[in-house]
C-alpha cells in the first residue's frame, strides 16, 4: 500500500504542477457554473429538480474530465519512458495502477466538491435537503470511480495517449448508450442490457436524492472490473 | 569471423550475474542468444555492439524489464523469472534515455525513486543526500528536471539507479549524447562507483568505454564473438596494427632507426609534421613492435612524447568484431 501512495503523491503533484491539471480543473468549473446557470436555473423550477438538473450536467462533465485525464495515466508514461522506472522498481502491478487510481480519483473528487457552492446558492431562495445534496454527490463520485477506471484500463492496454483516448472514450460511450440498445430489444434482454448502462438509469436515482444499494453495487463492481483488467493488462505489458 | 574469449571472470570471486543460455525472441525474430556469461563483483564490464546486436534487450532482461524466452539469468544468485522483485531490488538500472519526471525537482525525484525501491523516510533523504554529492548534483539538487542540460540529467538518471545501493549497476548507453568535458566526467564517476557496485555498461563506440572497463564483452547478432580486455582483443585480432609516435626533432633519424626494427612495414611522418619541434610518426607493424620501438629511441636518445597505439585501430577491432558479415560486404560493395 505504502508504494501505491507513493505514486499516487506523485501523480497527484504532477496535476498541480502541469498545465493540464488546472486546464481541465478550470474548464471544468467553468461548464459547471455556466450549465448550472444556463440549464439548472432557467425557467420555473421547484427546488429539487434544479438540483436534480445540477447534478445530471455535472455527471457528464466529471465523466469527460475523468477521461480526459485518465487517458495520460500509463500510456503517457510509457510514450515518455517514464514507465521504466516503475517497472523496474519493486512495486507489485495492483499498486502501479492503485496509485493511479487514487491519485486521479482523488483530483476529480477535489474539483467536483468545489461545485458544492452551486447547490448551496438554491438555499437562497428555495429548500432542498442535505441529504439529497449528498447523495447526488455520492452519484458523481460513483461514476467518476467508474469512469477512471474504465480510462485506466485504455492507458494500461493502449501504447500512445491518442489511442487510450479513443479506447477509453469509445468503452465509455457503450456503456453510456446501452439504454438506447435495451429499447429496441426484447424482454429479458432488455432488462439486463439497461441494468448494465453506465448513466441513464442509475443516476438517475441519485440526482432525485434516492440511495438505492444495487446502483451503489453497479458501480463498485464496474470499477473493480476494470481494475482488474488493468491490473492484469498491466502484468502481460510489463514483465513479457 | 574470429571469436575470442580471453580472461574469464576471476573465479575466486563470487558472479553477481550469471547467464546461460539466455535466448529473447520478439515474435519470429532472435534478438539475443544464445548468450552465456558472468560477471565478478567489483568487476566493470562494458558489452559492446553496433546498433540491433541485442545490447539493450541484454540489459532489460536483466533490470526485470523483460522476460527472457529460454535460459538462465541470475543475479546475486537469484533467478530473474522466479524472483523478479528481489532482482530488481538488487539492481539500479538507467535506460538509454534516462526516466526522468520533467516537473520534479532533482532532490524530489530522487526522494521518490529511493522510496519505491524500499528505502524508508529517514534512510531515503540520507542516500539522496549522499548521491547527490556522489554524482556532482548539490548544486541543481532544487532545480526542476525539465530545465536540466544532458549531461546533469544523465547524472541525475545514474543518481536513481544508485540511490538505493544496488549490487549490481546496469546503464545503458551512459555517454551517448555528451560532450567530451561530459564524457571525462561520466568516466571518472563510473569509475568511482566500482567500490560499491558491480556494473554492467552498454555502447557502441569502443574509444567510449574501453578506458572505463575492466573487461570488454564484444556482442554480434544476439551473441558474444569476443572477450577480454582491450590490450588481449588489440594485441589478437590485429596482431601489431598501427602505432603513432611523437619525437622531438624533425624525426628524421627516428624514422632510420624504426624503419630497421623487424617486423616494420612502413614509418610515415604523420601530417603536420614537425610542428613546434616535434614530428609525429605513423609506425605500420605486422607485430606489436611498441617495446622495441621504445627501447631503439630510447638508446639513441631521441626525446619520446607520446607512443600509442593507433585509435583507429582500436575502432577496428571493434568494427572487425562487430559487424555482421552481411553488413561488411554491404559497406564493401558501397
Amino acid at each position: 500500500m505504502r508504494n501505491a501512495l507513493l505514486i499516487a503523491g506523485r501523480e497527484l503533484r504532477s496535476y498541480l504542477r502541469s498545465p493540464l491539471g488546472w486546464i481541465v480543473a478550470s474548464a471544468m468549473l467553468l461548464l459547471d457554473g455556466l450549465l448550472f446557470q444556463v440549464g439548472a436555473m432557467g425557467g420555473a423550477k421547484l427546488s429539487a429538480q434544479v438540483l436534480a438538473d445540477f447534478f445530471y450536467y455535472a455527471s457528464g462533465i466529471t465523466m469527460i474530465g475523468a477521461i480526459a485525464l485518465s487517458m495520460r495515466l500509463i500510456a503517457h508514461e510509457r510514450e515518455k519512458g517514464t514507465l521504466v522506472l516503475i517497472n523496474t522498481a519493486p512495486i507489485r502491478d495492483w499498486e502501479i495502477i492503485g496509485g493511479k487510481f487514487i491519485a486521479l480519483f482523488t483530483f476529480i473528487v477535489g474539483v467536483t466538491l468545489l461545485t458544492a457552492y452551486m447547490p448551496a446558492l438554491i438555499f437562497v431562495n428555495g429548500k432542498v435537503s442535505v441529504a439529497h445534496i449528498l447523495v447526488g454527490y455520492g452519484g458523481i463520485v460513483l461514476l467518476a470511480a467508474a469512469a477512471i477506471s474504465i480510462g485506466l484500463f485504455a492507458s494500461a492496454f493502449a501504447r500512445t495517449q491518442v489511442i487510450a483516448a479513443v479506447l477509453g472514450a469509445a468503452i465509455l460511450g457503450v456503456m453510456l448508450l446501452l439504454w438506447m440498445a435495451a429499447k429496441v430489444a426484447d424482454p429479458p434482454v432488455s432488462s439486463f442490457v439497461l441494468a448494465l448502462a453506465l448513466h441513464h438509469e442509475r443516476q438517475r436515482a441519485f440526482m432525485n436524492g434516492v440511495l438505492r444499494l444495487d446502483n451503489v453495487v453497479y458501480y463498485v463492481a464496474v470499477t473493480y472490473f476494470f481494475l482488474l483488467a488493468a491490473i492484469k493488462t498491466m502484468e502481460a505489458r510489463r514483465w513479457r | 569471423m574470429p571469436r575470442l574469449f580471453l580472461s574469464p571472470t576471476n573465479p575466486k570471486r563470487a558472479a553477481v550475474i550469471e547467464i546461460q543460455a539466455l535466448t529473447k525472441y520478439y515474435g519470429d525474430r532472435k534478438a539475443v542468444g544464445p548468450l552465456s556469461f558472468s560477471i565478478a563483483k567489483g568487476e566493470i564490464v562494458g558489452l559492446l555492439g553496433l546498433n540491433g546486436a541485442g545490447k539493450t534487450t541484454t540489459l532489460r532482461i536483466l533490470a526485470c524489464d523483460l522476460l527472457p524466452s529460454s535460459g538462465s539469468v541470475r543475479v546475486d544468485g537469484l533467478d530473474v523469472v522466479d524472483n523478479p522483485d528481489d532482482v530488481r531490488a538488487r539492481v539500479g538500472y538507467l535506460p538509454d534515455h534516462p526516466p526522468l519526471y520533467d516537473e520534479m525537482t532533482v532532490a524530489e525525484y530522487l526522494l521518490f525513486a529511493a522510496k519505491i525501491r524500499g528505502l524508508s523516510g529517514a534512510e531515503a533523504r540520507k542516500r539522496v543526500d549522499e548521491v547527490t554529492s556522489a554524482t556532482a548534483l548539490r548544486s541543481v539538487r532544487d532545480d526542476v528536471i525539465s530545465t536540466l542540460s544532458h549531461g546533469f540529467r544523465q547524472r541525475v538518471g545514474i543518481a536513481q539507479a544508485i540511490v538505493h545501493k544496488p549490487q549490481l549497476l546496469v546503464l545503458d548507453e551512459p555517454i551517448s549524447g555528451l560532450d567530451p568535458v561530459q564524457i571525462v566526467e561520466m568516466r571518472e564517476l563510473v569509475r568511482n562507483l566500482r567500490h560499491e557496485h558491480t556494473t554492467l555498461i552498454s555502447s557502441h563506440f569502443l574509444s567510449e568505454i574501453s578506458e572505463t572497463c575492466d573487461r570488454l564483452l564484444v556482442l554480434r547478432d544476439g551473441e558474444i564473438v569476443a572477450s577480454g580486455t582491450e590490450e588481449e582483443l588489440s594485441t589478437r585480432l590485429l596482431e601489431g596494427g598501427s602505432i603513432i609516435v611523437t619525437v622531438r626533432g624533425d624525426g628524421a633519424h627516428a624514422k632510420r632507426l624504426l624503419s630497421s626494427i623487424k617486423g616494420v612495414r612502413s614509418v610515415e611522418v604523420g601530417d603536420g609534421a614537425h610542428r613546434g619541434g616535434v614530428t609525429t610518426l605513423r609506425i605500420d607493424a605486422e607485430r606489436d613492435i611498441r617495446e622495441d620501438a621504445c627501447r631503439t629511441l630510447v638508446l639513441a636518445d631521441i626525446g619520446i612524447l607520446e607512443l600509442t597505439r593507433s585509435e583507429r585501430e582500436l575502432e577496428s577491432i571493434f568494427l572487425t568484431l562487430a559487424r555482421p558479415e552481411g553488413r561488411a560486404e554491404n559497406g564493401a560493395r558501397a
